[in-house]
């Protein structure tokens, strides 16, 4: 055993000289493949990193959402759906929501104006106060305790305190996010209570129970659409995913071309490497050592490249959060959710990028490698 | 000893440019002895060397070290007999260009898993015995043609063979270098290395260190010569 390692040493050493020795074309096979994995890396950790906020940010969602239709948009749900709804048994904190969107003119920015649930104290507002995303903070470049002026749609301006600033770690929710009274609400859009709600949202007691309480909904209420927080999960997924296919569509090209220069700089010995297999193996090495040594010099080149790639796509992604690549994955409005990810890496992508990148490299210089070290020494004697 | 038996090697065997290089060779090469093998170019000797020394398999015949048929080994038993027994000194030396003169005399000794602490004394220590401690540090390729030369000498040592096979060793070096190659192949036959040398520089084949003379030409063996049985002879005729 001490001897194997001490012969493996001696390969790792040799290996780390024959780097060094054609250290041109080696460190431009590392930065390419840097590059490569680290935008791959980029992509996935985003994915990853915006399911996870996605997905925590819903856990405050309500599990079932009724919406009223006419003529198959949302429209306004009547305030009677509210006792209609009360009467399904295990239907819990059955209330009516309301909220919309608004662009404000002056920045040219779409928020999000929504009036805070009743259990939901911590966001409570009273009239004439508001609770805004950090984003629209930012923009508006309003602090705690400053106003906010909005100009409704019919034209009158609305003075609102700033009571609070949302935190940026829920952000990828709350970033276009205003918070407002219900009475400031209905005076903004003109709305009576007659009106009714944007929709309305329920809890269920038992979490088994959805599929049935949606049925008995669909039942009482046949022109609802009901959505659960689990149909919203997917659609995000659905987005991120496409969003996330798009990007790996777009760098596919990349990867086609990054797999012919691998292959083509990886499998092609130069003459000076063909005479070094012939001397070594002359001397007394074995095919397993010249094929052992090659394996080392493809798997650190490789480890190296995904270890760089993938810690700087961890620090552009968590560190930087993901400025090259936020306008296609995270941006859906003029005002983008500016917040810090929570890093969240998924480990069976990693380890599928590692196995994707490494592997093929690897194997790309064995061949070549394999059909010199079988050729029979005497190469160097001719 | 090595025996041949009827050894034949063809390049590119079964191919339109197929070539008999080796053709129906038997031979028997003593130990300790200092055996040159000579001819024109073409004629087979550093192909007939590559047989011996195990870097090529024969296409036909058989080669034995002492009882030990090693022309039918299997690949690795093959390196390792190659690695244990012949150390080799190429044409212009094949040192591996970027390495130290030290890592160049290391490098055989690699796949035997010794510590690198005692391979690199002995090296170093092989390197003092041919005088080149101060150069041990230096890359390869900016060692002299004389220094080049007895590193080269330095790795096949290495290992500790008991042959020690060269391949036209003196081919561009000049008259004092090619005397301090002689000199050197005299201390390893008196330490009891046996030494097969492929020339057709007559300063080797004339020197008076070499034993047997074997003349190729055209993959056939023509001659075999004991020069030192001859020069005994002359010796007491002289005395007589």
């Amino acid at each position: 055993m001490r001897r194997w390692l001490s012969r493996q040493a001696h390969l790792i050493d040799f290996t780390l000289g024959a780097l060094l020795r054609r250290k041109g074309r080696n460190l431009m096979m590392l930065a390419v493949y840097t590059l490569i994995i680290f935008m791959l890396a980029s992509v996935t950790f985003l994915g990853s990193a915006l399911r996870f906020e996605a997905k925590a940010a819903l856990n405050y969602a309500p599990e079932v959402t009724v919406q009223n239709l006419i003529m198959g948009r949302h429209a306004l749900s009547p305030p009677d759906w509210v006792k209609k709804l009360s009467r399904i048994r295990g239907a819990r904190n059955i209330h009516g929501r309301l909220w919309g969107y608004f662009y404000d003119q002056a920045v040219g920015a779409n928020y999000t104006l929504m009036v805070p649930p009743p259990r939901a104290r911590d966001l409570a507002v009273n009239l004439g106060e508001v609770i805004i995303g950090h984003a629209i903070a930012d923009l508006r470049k309003v602090r705690q305790g400053g106003y906010l002026f909005l100009l409704s749609p019919s034209g009158k301006l609305f003075k609102l305190k700033v009571i609070r600033i949302l935190p940026e770690d829920s952000a990828l929710l709350s970033a276009d996010l205003v918070l407002i009274s219900e009475t400031d609400y209905r005076a903004f859009f003109n709305l009576t209570p007659e009106d009714g709600y944007t929709d309305i949202a329920l809890t269920v007691r038992n979490s088994n129970e959805i599929p049935t309480v949606v049925n008995k909904i669909t039942r009482i209420l046949p022109t609802a659409r009901v959505i659960t927080r689990e149909d919203i999960l997917r659609t995000y997924e659905n987005v991120f995913s496409w969003r996330e296919g798009i990007v790996l569509a777009m760098l596919a090209t990349a990867l086609v071309a990054f797999a012919i220069f691998a292959f083509d700089k990886a499998s092609g010995l130069s003459a000076e490497e063909r005479r070094e297999i012939g001397i070594l193996k002359a001397v007394g090495w074995e095919t397993s050592d010249v094929i052992a040594m090659k394996l080392w010099e493809g798997g650190l080149i490789s480890a190296f490249a995904f270890i760089f790639g993938a810690a700087a796509a961890y620090a552009h992604v968590f560190l930087f959060d993901a400025s090259l690549l936020a306008p296609v994955l995270k941006g859906w409005a003029v005002l983008y959710p500016d917040f810090s990810l929570t890093p969240v890496v998924d480990r069976l992508q990693l380890i599928t990028l590692a196995f994707i990148t490494i592997i093929p490299f690897t194997i790309a210089t064995l061949v070549p490698v394999w059909k010199a070290a079988i050729t029979d020494p005497d190469i160097v004697m001719r | 000893m090595i025996r041949l038996e009827h050894v034949t090697r063809i390049h590119n065997e079964g191919r339109p440019n197929a070539v008999v290089a080796v053709n129906d060779v038997s031979l028997e090469i003593p130990k300790e002895r200092v055996t040159v093998l000579r001819g024109p170019s073409g004629s087979g000797k550093t192909t007939l060397l590559t047989l011996i020394g195990c870097l090529a398999r024969p296409t036909q015949g058989r080669i034995w070290l002492d009882d030990e048929l090693i022309s039918a080994l299997p690949e690795r038993f093959m390196t390792e007999v190659r690695r244990r027994t012949f150390g080799f000194i190429f044409q212009r030396f094949n040192l591996i260009r970027g390495l130290s003169a030290l890592e160049n005399v290391m490098l055989p000794a690699y796949p035997t898993g010794e510590s690198h602490a005692a391979l690199k004394a002995r090296a170093a220590a092989l390197l003092e015995r041919f005088g080149l401690k101060a150069r041990m540090h230096e890359k390869s390729e900016l060692l002299s043609g004389g220094e080049a030369q007895r590193v080269a000498i330095a790795r096949a040592l290495i290992n500790d063979p008991a042959w020690i096979i060269a391949d036209e060793p003196t081919a561009s070096l000049d008259t004092a270098l090619v005397d301090q190659f002689i000199e050197e192949m005299r201390a390893l036959k008196k330490a009891g290395k046996s030494i097969i040398i492929t020339s057709h520089d007559p300063r080797i084949w004339q020197a008076d260190v070499v034993d047997r003379i074997v003349t190729m030409q055209d993959g056939h063996i023509l001659s075999v010569e004991d020069v030192s049985a001859r020069e005994r002879a002359e010796e007491k005729e002289q005395n007589a």
